[in-house]
């Protein structure tokens, strides 16, 4: 993979947002991601083919059949093959796994890989209805209105229990601190001009109001509602050398996994996630790589609970202790473990079926030396980053694991 | 009978009007929200919006429609609890969707008064006509078998002349919302001397279902929020008039003074020109008309006001809400041009601004502004340090602010004095939740 390209994370948070005003569509974001990697690859001419992840442009604005929009990127790119993926938030991350698949298919060279959703387009109350879609529809009538926050909140809800309230919120809020910490770093986050003193003091003091919002967290522990794009070519060895982009500047994919849990089951035990562990170590495993020669991973946190059992499920904590391990600081980007070094869902955004191609991007970016001031050192001894991306409550999941090239 | 029972029939007189509107939306949602509690299934609910203008109703009906989703995205959580049988409402917008429709459902629009005749309870939103006022609300009794309960909106009219007037016999209070009244949280309460026990006991209880804030004024025209308005509006034109005098300045430019003077020195929301053209100029003099002759001491009443009426400027608010000119000319809700009353035209700010500004002085440094103050909680120290350094400064604006800051203590004191409002807290709180002030007039700031 090579010649990532995020637009701006658009939505509360960027100093431009203003939700009174008219903003662009789909076709800006499409148009300015798919530009952004053309740009860095020769031109539309050295493109195969396309594939666009997006996971409710039907609902949010109307719009279905997005392959169609491809070749408004590069009239070039008309006549070509281009498909659409969705998997709820897990969109991007399929829309990788398809690309890869074609290339591994040896039908294509190059795959110009996207993601976009735009959800500014009504009011979270109502985004809320088309969010609950990647939950099993019987369900959403017993859920809560803000029905995905109330999937979460259950399982914060249970992990309180369990493992105790007070630990938990300290991890939830370093979590948070750890997501604004980064994204002020890179120019493309929504939460990049965020200026609060001590964000991990404000994430301690507030504390979740059931009256208000859902009963176990606090808006500071959601991810936000966004508008953008990312983009990613993903080429064969021979890809690179028509696109003439050196080994060094792309990263090479060395395992992957998809798996998906059943929509209409309830999670066996809500203070634990199934497809994520699972799906992690099958990639790790196909990789031939353990978890301590990995130096960084993009992990799926929508909400900051699941970035805490991530990190259980990943055995870098042991279970009720990942709370514990947050807070101390092990996944900050100076930690043992930087996770999310650009922000993350909660703090770069999460403009749904654009995540996981996003999370590529960064790995990408991290791994080849070119994160800009969010960039970190990765050292010899653990050279490997991974990608974590999540569709519904632990439903749809893809793990890639990523080595520079050379 | 119950409080349910007691709303289960209501018609608001003067429902287009921009008071009639908002207590409508706020009865229409409590009426709607009882219809939903289970107890109250198969009930019905009716409220009446009587209005003699059509195309007033037809407008409300677009309003309605607009506040009430508003209303509804506010508390989906609690509605999806309430329609939690219907297996048809699943998502959010189902839900909101059928609350409005429940709501509007619950009104009837329509312009004949026969209408209230069955009304158990008739809110009152008519203008500031005494004589209609007593004629509307004494055909509907007559024509009611109900004994039906009278809320007046009056924020003028003492309530035991229409209660006398129009026999009503203890059926009276005066229920005085603060406009926007699906904003402003004050309502002042009015009982007369005859006002039933029961009546002020679901009056209490029905402004707390809709979470007011409520002022007991005694029965005396203009009550509490209008009795410090009303002089605190005379007492700017008069400054604005002596000051013009003084110092050979043409009125427009003293007003410009005045103005700036109560909006920035005194830390308020507006200046006291802004707020006579916010209520409108028209309403401010129909109001001292109505006050007045109730006060032998005092007169209530300027010429200059009237004179802006017979030269066709009014002030008030379109439908919309955008703000007509009156003393001041608006453009996107920001002042351009103030009134000339000798040449009858409006002259543009840029023309005198800076001459203005400089003759009142530089501003302390120590100055706050009003929205940075209202949820702060070094609102009295800050206010404390500006207000000290303006009693210290010398400059024309320091004096004027001082002397209006004491002035409006005073009428704040004469209030209570006269047995108007009950205590000073009563007054601050009036000033505080009904004209959104950030500290109520009767302080030590300006001592």
């Amino acid at each position: 993979m090579t010649a990532g390209y995020n637009t701006v994370s658009m939505g509360t948070g960027r100093r431009e947002f203003n939700p009174k005003k008219a903003r662009p569509g789909l076709e800006h974001y499409i148009s300015e991601a798919g530009k952004g990697v053309l740009k860095q690859i020769g031109g539309a001419d050295n493109v195969d083919e396309s594939v666009i992840g997006n996971f409710m442009a039907a609902r949010f604005n109307k719009q279905a059949n997005l392959p169609g929009f491809i070749p408004m990127i590069d009239e070039k790119l008309q006549w070509k093959p281009a498909t659409s993926v969705e998997g709820a938030c897990g969109s991007g991350g399929l829309a990788l796994m398809s690309g890869m698949k074609s290339v591994l298919a040896d039908v294509a060279d190059v795959v110009l890989t996207l993601g976009v959703e735009v959800q500014n387009t009504v009011k979270a109350i109502y985004g809320a209805d088309i969010l609950a879609g990647a939950g099993w529809f019987q369900k959403r009538k017993n859920g809560h209105a803000y029905f995905f926050p109330g999937q979460f909140s259950d399982r914060a809800g249970a992990y309180y229990e369990k493992y105790g309230f007070d630990r938990a919120r300290k991890g939830m809020a370093r979590w948070f601190a750890n997501a604004m910490e980064n994204a002020r770093l890179d120019e493309t986050a929504q939460e990049h001009h965020n200026t609060t003193p001590d964000p991990y003091a404000l994430a301690l003091k507030m504390k979740p109001n059931g009256a208000a919002f859902v009963d176990n967290l606090t808006v500071l522990d959601c991810s936000k509602v966004s508008d953008g794009a990312s983009a990613i070519a993903i080429c064969s060895e021979e890809g690179l050398k028509k696109i003439g982009v050196d080994k060094k500047d792309a990263v090479e994919i060395v395992g992957w996994a998809q798996v998906v849990r059943d929509i209409t089951n309830d999670p066996k035990d809500p203070a634990e996630l199934e497809a994520i562990p699972k799906a992690a170590k099958q990639a790790m495993e196909s990789a031939g790589v353990t978890i301590d020669q990995i130096g960084t991973i993009e992990t799926h946190d929508c909400f900051s609970i699941a970035g805490i059992l991530a990190v259980e499920g990943l055995g870098l904590a042991k279970k009720g202790e990942g709370a514990d391990w947050v807070d101390a600081g092990n996944t900050a980007r100076d930690g043992y473990m930087p996770m999310n070094t650009t922000g993350g869902l909660i703090g770069w955004g999460h403009p749904t079926g654009a995540t996981g191609v996003h999370q590529a991007v960064t790995i990408w970016q991290q791994l080849t030396g070119k994160a800009g001031k969010a960039q970190i050192e990765i050292s010899d001894d653990r050279p490997y980053g991974m990608t974590i991306n999540m569709g519904g409550d632990d439903v749809t999941v893809v793990a890639i694991v990523y080595k520079r090239g050379a | 009978m119950t409080y349910e029972e007691r709303l289960q029939n209501v018609a608001v007189l003067g429902a287009a009007g921009k008071m009639g509107s908002g207590i409508l939306l706020l009865t229409a949602v409590e009426m709607a929200d009882l219809s939903l509690q289970a107890e109250n299934k198969g009930k019905s609910f009716v409220l009446n919006a009587i209005d003699v203008s059509p195309e007033g109703l037809a407008g409300l009906m677009n309003y309605l429609r607009a506040q009430v989703r508003k209303v509804a995205e506010k508390k989906t959580v609690w509605l999806r609890k309430m329609y939690a049988d219907r297996d048809d409402l699943v998502e959010n917008y189902d839900i909101i969707d059928e609350y409005i429709f429940d709501v509007m459902n619950v009104i009837r629009p329509v312009t004949t008064m026969a209408a209230a005749y069955q009304s158990n309870l008739v809110f009152e939103a008519v203008s500031e006509n005494r004589e209609l006022k007593v004629k509307l609300l004494g055909d509907i009794d007559k024509n009611n078998p109900n004994k039906p309960w009278f809320f007046t909106n009056t924020s003028s009219v003492p309530i035991n002349l229409i209660e006398s007037e129009a026999g009503l016999d203890g059926r009276i209070l005066g229920f005085h919302f603060y406009n926007p009244p699906a904003v402003q949280r004050l309502v002042e309460l009015i009982v007369t001397e005859k006002t039933g026990e029961d009546v002020e006991a679901f009056a209490r209880e029905y402004a707390k279902k809709l979470r007011k804030i409520i002022v007991p004024s005694n029965d005396f025209a203009g009550f509490v929020g209008n009795g410090h308005f009303m002089r605190d509006a005379l007492h700017g034109i008069s400054e604005a008039e002596a000051l013009a005098a003084e110092k050979s300045i043409p009125l427009y430019k003293a007003i410009y003074i005045i103005n700036k003077i109560t909006q920035d020195y005194l830390v308020r929301p507006m200046g006291i020109f802004q707020l006579i053209d916010y209520v409108g100029i028209d309403v401010v003099n129909f109001i001292l008309n109505v006050m007045n002759p109730h006060y032998k001491d005092e007169e209530l009443r300027h010429d200059l006001l009237e004179k802006m009426l017979e030269q066709g400027v009014k002030g008030g608010q379109y439908s919309s809400g955008a703000q007509k000119d009156g003393f001041l000319k608006y453009k996107g809700g920001r002042m351009t041009a103030i009134w000339d009353i000798h040449k009858q035209h409006y002259v543009e700010l840029e023309k005198f601004k800076d001459e203005c500004d400089e003759m009142m002085g530089e501003i302390p440094d120590s100055v706050v502004a009003w929205k940075s103050l209202l949820r702060n909680k070094k609102k009295d120290e800050l206010l404390a340090a500006f207000f000290n350094d303006l009693k210290a400064a010398e400059s024309l604006g320091a004096q004027l602010a001082v002397k209006y800051g004491r002035k409006s203590k005073a009428i704040g004191q004469k209030l209570v004095a006269d047995a108007v409002a009950h205590n000073i807290d009563d007054v601050n709180t009036v000033m505080l939740t009904g004209f959104f002030h950030a500290y109520g007039p009767v302080n030590n700031f300006f001592d």
